[in-house]
């Protein structure tokens, strides 16, 4: 393994251990950069919508990764900064850098007052409560026209700087590269610092955070709010994305379909939620060049795609709970000490009474 | 008008009590919370669709022969799959029985299609009179076929041994195993129970409202109705699917229409306020 | 005026009556012991001290401000530390990033500052880590500083609980039954850490012990408990001659006490 010999506290906090891994994500970072240029429209659209999906999965990494509550009903927080977006520009006229931030901000709202009741609420509870939240708002959306354009949906324009418009695949791919960029540095202070450690407690141990001093109301709600505003920036970014939202962008599904991002990525982990909204995102391409190489009779099923997503989601909770991120580490951690690696390094342990679940 | 909207409602919330009771027996047996019993629901009614309108067989015949399919597909579901989820933490059994769910629902659609399809009943028709009131024949049927299972259940956990030792493997696996009792045994049944429990709930529904491969998301609301009553409870189970089915049903008549669909929702959130655990739930709470 | 000061507290639980009545004095600077047998409503009584239970009646004063119907998160605030008996770690977390917690509510900085690591968090999170090493250095945790707290053995483990403690910079340690668990080494090293800890630290101790050497050797004072009551007070000599104390415990400790008088 590295060793790198650190003389002072700082080092250990900065962002990047090694000056290897400097040069690691500066490459990937140029390759980001320089992606619309040789990458062709249909791709970078498709990345794009990627990194949208890559905030709304930080953020509810955030909320369920890190302090531990559950939520299956993100998309709603997805649709309200969506349409807070869809309000201000289609049907106000205002600016689209005016409804950003305020989309943020208003999900953050709603994100605090539904974390409130949620206080008292743990596992399974909390999950079908967020879950009947999400469908409350599904049904918001259908039925107040005048703010939502009902079932027949909003139409939002690319916005634009000064006179220039973000029309094109290219423009609007980098607005969103630059706000994932931001997120990432964003949610990496906060896990570095006490605001993260103290949703780390939260997760592992009630108890023990509060005989830490750490107000768990507060800490709770905090970061329902916080998980809503990363969430609701996404939904502002995908609505002049895909020039039209409707309410059937924000399903049950939807909801579930963040849920995956972080399984399969990694939870409580930001390279997780990146790998995860990636992979997710792009499956649908992985599937249809996959599909060629299968018998036709199963090509041509309707269902296909859902039984792969399906499969996926099965497969990643057996064999790699720690997601993607989680199989590069272990693979990392095997090439770094072999052979001296261990069989059964990575283990889980299971609990087999209900007084050892805490979650 | 209020009568016959409180009778569909009671057949609709027996509906959800089924769908609920599968999924609570689930949980109080094995600790996995199946979000998947919705589409044992969906997979049981075209069981027995296929089994009348395909190979023509008799009513009767064809509701032994569901149920005696689903017993089998719950044993070999949980032989097969589910082992592997005894003792994992409860967001992890949520998502892969999820993820269970989009299969079965993208598989039931590469077999039957994604079409619509009535449900034959011969116990659908009719409308009796109870003085100035008409109530449909078809939720009398629901609300009496489901208070028999009940019954039939209750007696079963009360009083037969197989009953007692699945209550034992709910409290405590470790404890069952050295008492003799075969864990792995108890678990089959009990999958093959709600199974079982779900196909008679598709049964029961699909003539009332239609047979459709994502007829599952009407279950969705049936998780809410377990939490309401407080999850983890049977009683609670049925006593929740009843609050909402009928709430639910009366909400849409005296209220705006769009109401109907999320007063369910409104409901829970409503309880789950006042109180966390639901109406018959214990509040759990670790001691140290 | 004592620091922690416990007056007629009573807590049930439905029917089961875990405190009866509890009047008991803590001084400053003094290394106090709760004994009796399993069930004798000792950690019930750090639960209602740590504000995660709620005694029906009664008042737990400490500095002489009342403290018993505080929020549990308050109480740390106040200066007033515990352990757990079973262990109520951070287990998904490094040795650091438990030990680190106890900084939390020392915090100066708003999540703004935090947020956006300005110079402010930087310092304080330096800082903060200059603190949680010398825990560190104090318990002799150097080489677990950054392992994953799952795996380490259970020594470790409450060396790591007894370290975040210690970083709350607290005036009171409620230490739950600290050498559970370990063998006779270790238990040797707990009695010198926790002299260190009045002597060097001037911190207050009251701990659960069911060790009777360990009481003998560092306790200045104990308390007996049975079915919830206070059943003897004084110095661990005169309570393990205590015939109250003797009959609670029947017959086994008899020979404990005896060996050790």
């Amino acid at each position: 393994m590295k060793f790198k010999l650190k003389k002072s506290y700082m080092e250990d906090l900065e962002l990047f251990e090694y000056k290897s891994d400097m040069v690691w994500y500066g490459a990937i970072l140029l390759f980001l950069v320089l992606f619309p240029v040789w990458a062709g429209n249909y791709w970078t659209y498709n990345l794009t919508l990627a990194g949208v999906y890559c905030i709304a999965a930080l953020g509810l990494n955030i909320l369920t990764g890190y302090t531990g509550q559950i939520s299956l009903g993100h998309a709603a927080f997805f649709a309200i900064g969506a349409y807070t977006v869809g309000y201000m520009t289609s049907i106000l006229g205002l600016s689209y850098w005016l409804a950003l931030p305020l989309a943020g901000v208003n999900s953050a709202l709603i994100g605090l007052i539904v974390g409130l009741p949620a206080l008292r609420l743990t596992g399974i509870y909390l999950a079908i409560a967020t879950m009947s939240f999400a469908f409350i708002i599904e049904h918001v959306i259908i039925e107040w026209p005048s703010v939502t354009g009902g079932a027949n949906g909003l139409i939002i324009n690319r916005p634009s700087i000064g006179g220039w418009s973000l029309n094109t695949d290219a423009s609007y791919y980098y607005l969103v590269l630059i706000m994932v960029v931001l997120f990432v540095l964003l949610t990496k202070n906060i896990i570095r610092t006490p605001p993260g450690r103290a949703l780390v407690a939260v997760r592992d141990s009630e108890v023990a955070a509060q005989t830490m001093g750490i107000p768990l109301a507060k800490v709770k709600t905090q970061a329902f709010a916080l998980s809503a505003f990363y969430t609701g920036i996404a939904g502002a970014l995908f609505a002049p994305l895909i020039n039209f939202i409707g309410p059937d962008n924000f399903t049950i599904m939807e909801s579930i379909n963040f849920i995956v991002m972080i399984i399969v990525g990694g939870a409580a982990s930001i390279h997780g939620s990146i790998f995860g909204a990636i992979f997710i995102t792009l499956l649908s391409e992985f599937i249809r060049v996959g599909k060629d190489a299968l018998p036709t009779f199963m090509q041509q099923q309707v269902g296909f795609q859902g039984a792969v997503y399906g499969l996926i989601i099965m497969v990643f909770i057996l064999f790699e709970p720690m997601g993607l991120y989680g199989r590069y580490l272990k693979l990392k951690y095997l090439f770094e000490v072999f052979p001296l690696y261990r069989k059964d390094t990575f283990r889980r342990e299971k609990k087999f009474q209900k007084t050892e679940r805490t979650r | 008008m209020f009568w016959q909207l409180f009778s569909s409602g009671m057949a609709l919330g027996c509906v959800y009590a089924l769908i609920a009771l599968g999924f609570v027996l689930i949980f109080k047996a094995t600790d996995v919370i199946n979000f998947a019993q919705g589409e044992f629901m969906m997979l049981g009614a075209f069981v027995a669709f296929s089994l009348i309108h395909y190979a023509h067989l008799p009513f009767w015949l064809t509701v032994i022969l569901t149920l005696v399919i689903m017993a089998a597909f719950g044993v070999l579901l949980d032989r097969t799959v589910m082992r592997f989820l005894v003792g994992e933490p409860t967001f992890s059994m949520v998502m892969f029985t999820m993820g269970l769910a989009v299969f079965f629902r993208s598989i039931a659609g590469m077999i039957w299609s994604t079409d619509t399809y009535t449900f034959p009943s011969p116990l659908q028709g009719g409308v009796i009179h109870l003085g100035t009131v008409a109530i449909a024949q078809g939720d009398i049927v629901v609300v009496f076929s489901t208070a028999l299972l009940v019954l039939l259940l209750f007696l079963f956990f009360r009083f037969t041994d197989v009953g007692i030792a699945m209550q034992a493997t709910s409290q405590n696996q470790f404890a069952a195993y050295l008492m003799g009792i075969n864990v792995e045994r108890i678990f089959s049944l009990v999958w093959a129970l709600s199974a079982m429990v779900a196909a008679v709930a598709g049964i029961l529904l699909a003539p009332i409202l239609f047979l459709h491969k994502d007829m599952g998301f009407i279950g969705l609301k049936a998780f809410p109705a377990a939490v309401l009553g407080g999850f983890g409870s049977i009683p609670g189970a049925i006593v929740g699917g009843l609050i909402i089915g009928i709430s639910e049903n009366l909400a849409g008549g005296f209220l705006p229409l769009w109401v109907k669909d999320v007063f369910a929702y409104l409901v829970l959130i409503a309880v789950l306020i006042v109180r966390p655990e639901g109406i018959f739930g214990i509040q759990e709470r670790k001691k140290v | 005026m004592a620091l922690l000061e416990i007056s007629d507290l009573s807590k049930r639980f439905g029917g089961v009556r875990a405190l009866k009545d509890v009047s008991m004095n803590v001084e400053q600077g003094e290394v106090h012991a709760l004994i009796g047998p399993n069930g004798a409503g000792k950690t019930t009584l750090f639960n209602c001290i740590s504000g995660l239970y709620r005694p029906e009646q009664g008042a737990v004063r400490f500095k002489g401000r009342d403290i018993t119907r505080k929020a549990s998160h308050k109480i740390p605030q106040l200066g007033i530390a515990r352990t757990f008996q079973n262990l109520e770690l951070f287990r998904n977390a490094t040795v650091l990033d438990n030990i680190m917690l106890g900084r939390y509510m020392h915090k100066r900085t708003t999540f703004f500052s935090e947020a956006l690591f300005l110079p402010k968090a930087r310092r304080q999170e330096v800082e903060s880590r200059r603190k949680v090493e010398e825990a560190i250095d104090f318990l002799d945790l150097q080489p677990y500083r950054n392992r994953m707290v799952a795996g380490l053995p259970f020594g470790i483990q409450k060396c790591v609980e007894l370290a975040r403690a210690l970083t709350l910079d607290p005036e009171l340690m409620l230490l739950d039954e600290p050498s559970s668990g370990l063998n006779p080494e270790e238990t040797q090293d707990l009695c010198f850490r926790i002299e260190d800890i009045q002597e060097e630290l001037g911190i207050t101790v009251l701990l659960v012990e069911h060790d009777m050497r360990v009481v003998s050797e560092v306790c200045d004072r104990v308390t007996a408990f049975d079915f919830g009551e206070v059943i003897a007070r004084g110095t661990p000599e005169e309570v393990q001659q205590h015939p109250e104390v003797i009959k609670a415990y029947l017959g086994e400790e008899e020979e404990d006490a005896a060996a050790s008088a």
